[in-house]
């Protein structure tokens, strides 16, 4: 007659380079319905901090409004959180980046948070390169106010009402790459195995990084006709590539076949290895993925894995030549340096 | 008080004592309190009954039906197999009660009536069930005992002196619940990871299954080194993969359950009856 997550672990729970177990990156119980895949990206999100030894402290989770942005009640307890308006998380992210941009960035959204009433923020995030990760959990619906079609839902997918959509879904992946982003990724709530190294590159890439995760909304979105059902993912799903992510300092031992294996470096000399290529696709030329989504689109697939990525990125912070430190430990010594300083300046523009 | 030395011996797997030869051993005792044990003494049958008694000069009974090898005589608890405790003893008089009632009905005695088992749900409602599932985190409570003044000096007070009910409900609390099964339909499931993702002690996972049971064990979230419990593994799923679950660290606290949507995981309750004589199931 309760429900309270036991305090109770696995004797033998691996432990991390930290010292620290899954446990301390876990948060409190999930109060969405049972069976939402925002549940298993929440899962997915504690594996890659926990396999990456992230310092719980170091993250700030950001949010909007929707099922998708009460996630972060529900991984890294021990971290940051802010929780703000409606589809203006990405806003609120990049102030805070650019008070402090030692931290870990991020941001979780929805497909209202981002493709409605976020969309102005979406797009001028990814135009800045704010040093994040945005993960998008996309179940083409309004879950929290009873199933209504969102934005991203398909042309032609049938509501739990029985509803036909007529509307086109906005593609938040191709919209990325159109405007600049530099890391853009799609993946399934349901693939643990793929979304885990998706979710390790994205905190590792330097700039603006975008998994959009398709995550069935158990209550509304998972019947027949739906495009965003288990079951239609499952049968849709067309992975591009298998993904490895190899973290930076770990030994690299073995010589690989590049006929068959990619290897992106990344800013931190982190590796992603992608294993199976599709033939027709290389993740680092923009055209070849733009190819990719719109015939993937006319087959109705779903194309998951890294689809871009530009390992020469430039964040926002480096971009504008801000300060290392975090704002609120400036001085008034470096704040207000004194008079000669200031006639040197002024020497300067002279 | 002086003690023979003696040591063990093991012959057909039955433990005996055989004097060593030494010297006798002395103890020095303030006090010495004598207490006797119970020995199966069978002078009283005559041996031309037709019951077949076995070297230790102990009846031979079958450890099934608990007939000795005359027909009409049936033996239970410490007469029929040797000490035990009270429960085996009880549960040996069933069998030769079941036996003596097929006997006199003029039935088989070797074909036993099936236990009564029966696995029921303990939903009740949206995070209620039957049973408690709370996992405490309490270890366990000391019983208290009566001042050792009183009890040495009266020697029938008794020692215990119990829970008060505050603690017995504690202590109560700690119970495992392991009558409560985890009990996982694989047709209803839809692979949504639920159970894995809030399991406090990751034992489940979906995987793809092995051939070889040991590195199955090794592919688990947690690998399931405890050779001695069993591993459930479902039949393959829509995706191919299989769902395994590390019994030995199931908390029975019902969290796969409630987060699984399509109730492919339910909390069953195992009720088991022995089955006893006069059952209608030979009726």
């Amino acid at each position: 007659m309760t429900y309270i997550k036991p305090k109770f672990a696995h004797p033998r729970l691996p432990e991390n380079k930290l010292g620290y177990t899954r446990k301390e990156y876990e948060g409190s119980l999930s109060t969405l319905c049972a069976g939402c895949g925002h549940d298993s990206i929440s899962a997915a999100i504690v594996d890659a901090c926990f396999e990456l030894n992230i310092e719980p402290h170091r993250v700030a989770k950001m949010s909007g409004i929707g099922c998708s942005s009460k996630t972060p009640a529900y991984f890294l307890s021990n971290s940051h959180g802010f929780n703000s308006v409606h589809g203006r998380m990405p806003s609120v992210t990049t102030g805070a980046n650019l008070a402090n941009r030692s931290m870990i960035y991020l941001g979780v959204s929805g497909d209202g948070d981002t493709a409605s009433i976020g969309m102005g923020q979406f797009t001028h995030v990814i135009r800045r390169n704010v040093n994040m990760t945005y993960i998008v959990m996309n179940n083409g619906c309004y879950g929290l106010t009873k199933g209504q079609d969102s934005a991203t839902a398909d042309y032609g997918s049938i509501s739990k009402s029985g509803h036909v959509n007529s509307f086109e879904g906005i593609d938040l992946c191709g919209m990325a790459i159109e405007l600049g982003a530099t890391f853009v990724a799609q993946s399934f709530s349901g693939d643990k195995a793929q979304l885990i190294p998706l979710i390790k590159a994205a905190l590792s890439h330097s700039g603006f990084s975008l998994i959009n995760v398709v995550s069935p909304c158990v209550t509304f979105n998972n019947n027949q006709g739906s495009t965003k059902s288990y079951d239609y993912v499952r049968e849709h799903n067309e992975a591009l590539s298998s993904i490895d992510f190899v973290p930076v300092r770990e030994e690299i031992l073995t010589e690989y076949d590049h006929t068959k294996l990619k290897v992106v470096e990344m800013h931190d000399g982190s590796l992603i290895k992608l294993n199976k290529l599709s033939p027709e696709w290389d993740p680092q030329d923009k055209l070849s993925i733009m190819t990719a989504l719109h015939k993937s689109h006319e087959r109705h697939e779903i194309l998951t894995g890294l689809l871009y990525i530009d390992s020469e990125s430039v964040e926002l912070n480096e971009l504008i030549n801000t300060t290392n430190v975090p704002l609120n430990t400036l001085t008034e010594k470096e704040l207000c340096p004194g008079s000669e300083i200031l006639e040197q300046i002024c020497s300067d523009l002279r | 008080m002086y003690f023979e030395k003696v040591k063990a011996e093991y012959v057909d797997g039955k433990r005996k004592l055989i004097p060593t030869g030494e010297p006798d051993v002395f103890y020095p005792a303030d006090d010495v309190i004598i207490a006797i044990g119970q020995e199966n003494r069978f002078e009283w049958i005559e041996r031309d009954l037709g019951i077949e008694f076995d070297k230790w000069d102990m009846p031979v009974v079958s450890p099934e039906t608990f007939a000795s090898t005359a027909p009409k005589v049936f033996f239970g608890g410490d007469a029929a197999l040797g000490p035990k405790n009270v429960i085996t003893a009880v549960a040996q008089g069933h069998q030769a009660a079941i036996s003596i009632d097929l006997y006199c009905n003029g039935l088989d005695i070797s074909d036993r009536p099936a236990p009564d088992t029966k696995l029921f749900s303990t939903k009740m409602g949206i995070h209620e069930w039957a049973y408690d599932n709370d996992v405490t985190t309490d270890n366990r409570f000391i019983v208290p005992q009566a001042d050792k003044k009183e009890t040495l000096s009266n020697r029938l007070k008794e020692v215990e002196l119990g829970f008060d009910l505050a603690t017995a409900f504690k202590e109560a609390q700690r119970c495992l619940n392991c009558d409560v099964q985890t009990v996982f339909d694989e047709y209803k499931c839809i692979e949504c990871d639920a159970c894995m993702d809030i399991c406090p002690t990751n034992c489940i996972t979906f995987t793809t299954n092995e051939d070889d049971e040991n590195s199955l064990r090794m592919k688990l979230l947690v690998p399931a080194i405890n050779q001695e419990q069993e591993l459930l593994v479902s039949d393959t799923l829509k995706t191919g993969k299989v769902m395994v679950k590390d019994e030995d660290v199931c908390l029975h606290c019902g969290l796969c359950a409630e987060r699984c949507p399509t109730a492919a995981w339910d909390m069953k309750q195992f009720n088991y009856n022995t089955a006893k004589a006069g059952h209608l199931c030979y009726a």
